[in-house]
């Protein structure tokens, strides 16, 4: 059978002056309807254009795109600009990253909201406005029929992002990509905005991809995990196996560095070192410079070699020490801030 | 005592939007009489739900913004006076960490000339001397050296964010308004970042406006922290009194609300604020919060009374602060 979105082998790179810039390598990412997956990893891994790739954004433009974006049936990296446009909105939505770069400064927020519902609905400019309004509304805008009428300059950081959410959800998308959409919202609102976000999906069966850099929410919202870095995925499971039993040594070392609200106000513990160059992409592992898992292994197998994502049930690691089982289960970091609870997810 | 190294009085700022066909005026109380000082070497980190103020706060500090009252003094002396000189030291004393970081960047300048720019204009690193400045700059906040021939254009949100901080430490200010800094940043470069900007309060003994949503970053950054709720300040304490013990019925809602790693915590046990956040132009009357106070909802007829007269200034601004709140399953209030 046949996902619903299949990404396999996803490549994407960008020309500049020094060289090419090696965003995206060999990514893989499945999902069927109706389910939500945490797209996570460090900032620079390539999530927005992995995503950005889904939506089809780089095809008027220099970045060179490889491998196969399977959606329904349909290869989305084969289609013209002009065929990719009857997929952008009704089919896959996308909440951007930046808001005001996805949002014209001279319209409206209302307008640009409404003339986003007319693309696909056949209503009158009316009956738009008053879609626009309620959607305006749901995203927690307070005063929303006054506040239709405001600029995008108008509004603060995070109104904009739910102006911006709005336009993506009121053509309920069956796959909604959502590009860290709640980074500037207060966790108030964030939580009315999960709320609404899983309430849709749930009445449309719709898939959403949710990329966010904050492990709280996928722990709330999403049933699976998949750890980005440098390109590629490096780890994917249920959301709970993630936390309580991370394979990779770059997702045990994500989970460390975490701030906890319960927690001293010590120094924090980033990873050490920096992400690999993407002009001159290392030969084998990409994670190997900053590893301290690949000491263990046979001299040079990590920098030689390159791992394969491999399958151990739901669970997938793309690591030569957890292949040989040198990882302790729940290794040194994942204990951190992870409290054991039992409760299922 | 010493003088502290800002001193904000009675601030207030009001936008006039027009809207509608007939252009009908309404006033927007962005920030409306906030009371605050920041020491030097000092944190002060500044919370609320969106809308709040916090950005017009950074912005009016910044002067950046009029404010339609009150006055902001560095030293103590009053910045909305000073001389066209004293402007130009104040430009780079005070520098602001944008929380759209696209926007502040010029799409058509690289990121190394964007960094190196406020170097070259103030004159006190020597010519030669910029691009290693620079260089530097940018290995500290993560970024890689071929980085600064790109555009704004070719970054990732977070790297994005990483170029403003960069460039807002170059001068070695006094004061860096941060606002929502890490915000973009995924845990580990958050940590990197963070520490960071601690590291170089030690060094400079810079003080910060540490502006951001994630109430665990502010409790790792902040030495005080200020409460926002529509453009006024609910309540304002040491770190440990807010985080260990809040008094006002704002915070205890919005600590409640944080999403927990923790497994199966879940969202039952979190206090939810009920309706919708009033608008800043047409605010209620007495306390603003009372609309959505969880305590309101279980006080009496004769206790609710109080609540209509204006809010007591202090540290906590509420009639009732140890009030009993109302615990709303989270089901209950869900929008759809
Ligand atoms: N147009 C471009 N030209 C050159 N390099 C680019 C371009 N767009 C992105 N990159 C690079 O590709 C890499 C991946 O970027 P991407 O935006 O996907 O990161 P991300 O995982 O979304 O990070 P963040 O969490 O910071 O948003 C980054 O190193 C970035 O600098
Ligand atoms: N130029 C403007 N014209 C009219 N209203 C404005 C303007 N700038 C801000 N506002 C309004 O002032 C209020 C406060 O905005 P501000 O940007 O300070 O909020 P914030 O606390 O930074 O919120 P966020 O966390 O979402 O960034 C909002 O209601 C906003 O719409
Ligand atoms: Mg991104
Ligand atoms: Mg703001």
């Amino acid at each position: 059978m046949t996902s619903f979105l299949s990404v396999k082998d996803l490549h994407v790179e960008f020309p500049t002056d020094d060289g090419l810039v090696s965003a995206v390598n060999g990514m893989d990412l499945s999902l069927e309807r109706g389910e939500t997956v945490g797209l996570v990893g460090e900032s620079g891994s390539g999530k927005s254009v992995t995503t950005q790739a889904i939506m089809g954004l780089f095809k008027d433009s220099k970045a060179r795109v490889s491998g196969t974006i399977d959606f329904e049936g349909t290869d989305l990296i084969s289609l013209s600009e002009n065929r990719m446009r009857e997929y952008r909105g009704k089919k896959i939505g996308m909440i951007f990253q930046d808001p005001l770069s996805a949002m014209h400064p001279f319209y409206t927020v209302g307008e640009q909201i409404a003339e986003a519902y007319r693309v696909h609905n056949q209503v009158s400019k009316k009956a738009a406005k008053e879609v626009a309004v309620d959607m305006l509304g749901r995203v927690g805008i307070p005063a929303a029929r006054s506040r239709a009428d405001s600029y995008p300059h108008e509004f603060s950081g995070g109104m904009r992002q739910r102006a911006m959410i709005a336009m993506a959800l009121v053509c309920e998308p069956e796959l909604l990509i959502a590009d860290e959409p709640t980074t500037a919202l207060d966790v108030t609102v964030q939580a009315q905005i999960l709320d609404l976000i899983s309430g849709l999906q749930q009445e449309t069966n719709s898939a959403v991809i949710f990329v966010t850099h904050d492990l709280g929410v996928v722990a709330e919202l999403c049933q699976r995990v998949v750890v980005m870095y440098g390109g590629q995925c490096v780890e994917q499971a249920p959301v709970r196996t993630i936390f309580r039993e991370p394979g990779h040594p770059y997702t045990r070392g994500l989970m460390a560095s975490m701030p906890a609200l319960s927690d001293e106000t010590g120094r924090l513990k980033p990873i050490p070192g920096s992400p690999p160059a993407l002009l001159d992409l290392p030969k084998g592992c990409l994670f190997a410079e900053r590893c301290e898992v690949a000491k263990l292994l046979p001299e040079g197998l990590c920098r030689e070699e390159r791992p394969l994502l491999r399958i151990h049930g739901d669970h997938e690691v793309r690591c030569h020490a957890h292949e040989r089982g040198l990882l302790a289960v729940g290794g040194p970091s994942a204990a951190g801030n992870m409290k054991g609870e039992s409760a299922d997810v | 005592m010493s003088e502290p190294l800002l001193k904000v009085t009675g601030l207030r700022k009001h936008f006039t939007v027009r809207k509608g066909l007939a252009r009908q005026a309404s006033v927007v109380k962005a920030v409306d009489g906030l009371d605050f000082t920041l020491e030097r070497g000092k944190t002060l980190g500044l919370v609320g739900e969106s809308g709040c103020g916090k950005s017009t706060t950074g912005k009016l500090l910044m002067r950046l913004l009029e404010p339609t009252a009150g006055s902001i003094a560095l030293d103590g002396r009053d910045v909305a006076s000073l001389r066209k000189d004293e402007l130009q030291s104040f430009r780079r004393r005070v520098q602001m960490v944008f929380q759209n970081p696209a926007s502040s960047l010029n799409p058509r300048m690289t990121v190394g000339s964007a960094i190196a720019a406020p170097l070259a204009a103030q004159k006190i690193t020597p010519p030669e001397g910029v691009k290693k400045r620079v260089q530097s700059l940018m290995d500290r906040v993560g970024l890689r050296p071929e980085h600064a021939n790109r555009f704004p254009h070719e970054f990732s949100g977070g790297q994005r964010q990483r170029i403003g901080i960069a460039r807002a430490l170059a001068l070695e200010p006094d004061v860096v308004i941060c606002d929502e800094p890490v915000s973009a940043l995924d845990v580990s470069v958050q940590a990197q970042v963070v520490n960071l900007l601690k590291d170089i309060q030690d060094e400079l003994g810079i003080s910060y406006i540490f502006i951001a949503h994630d109430l665990a970053v502010v409790r790792h950054m902040a030495d005080d922290v200020a409460v926002m709720y529509l453009g006024k300040i609910m309540e304002h304490g040491s770190r440990d009194q807010i985080f260990g013990d809040p008094q006002h019925p704002y915070t205890r809602s919005l600590l409640s609300a944080v999403p927990s790693v923790e497994l199966g915590a879940g969202s039952k046990d979190r206090i939810r604020l009920q309706g919708d956040l009033p608008s800043p132009a047409n605010p209620p009357s007495g306390c603003v919060f009372r609309t959505r106070c969880p305590a309101y909802a279980l006080l009496p007829e004769e206790k609710r009374l109080l609540c209509r007269d204006e809010i007591p200034t202090g540290s906590v601004a509420c009639h009732h602060p140890d009030a009993p709140l109302l615990e709303i399953p989270a089901a209950a209030t869900t929008l759809v």
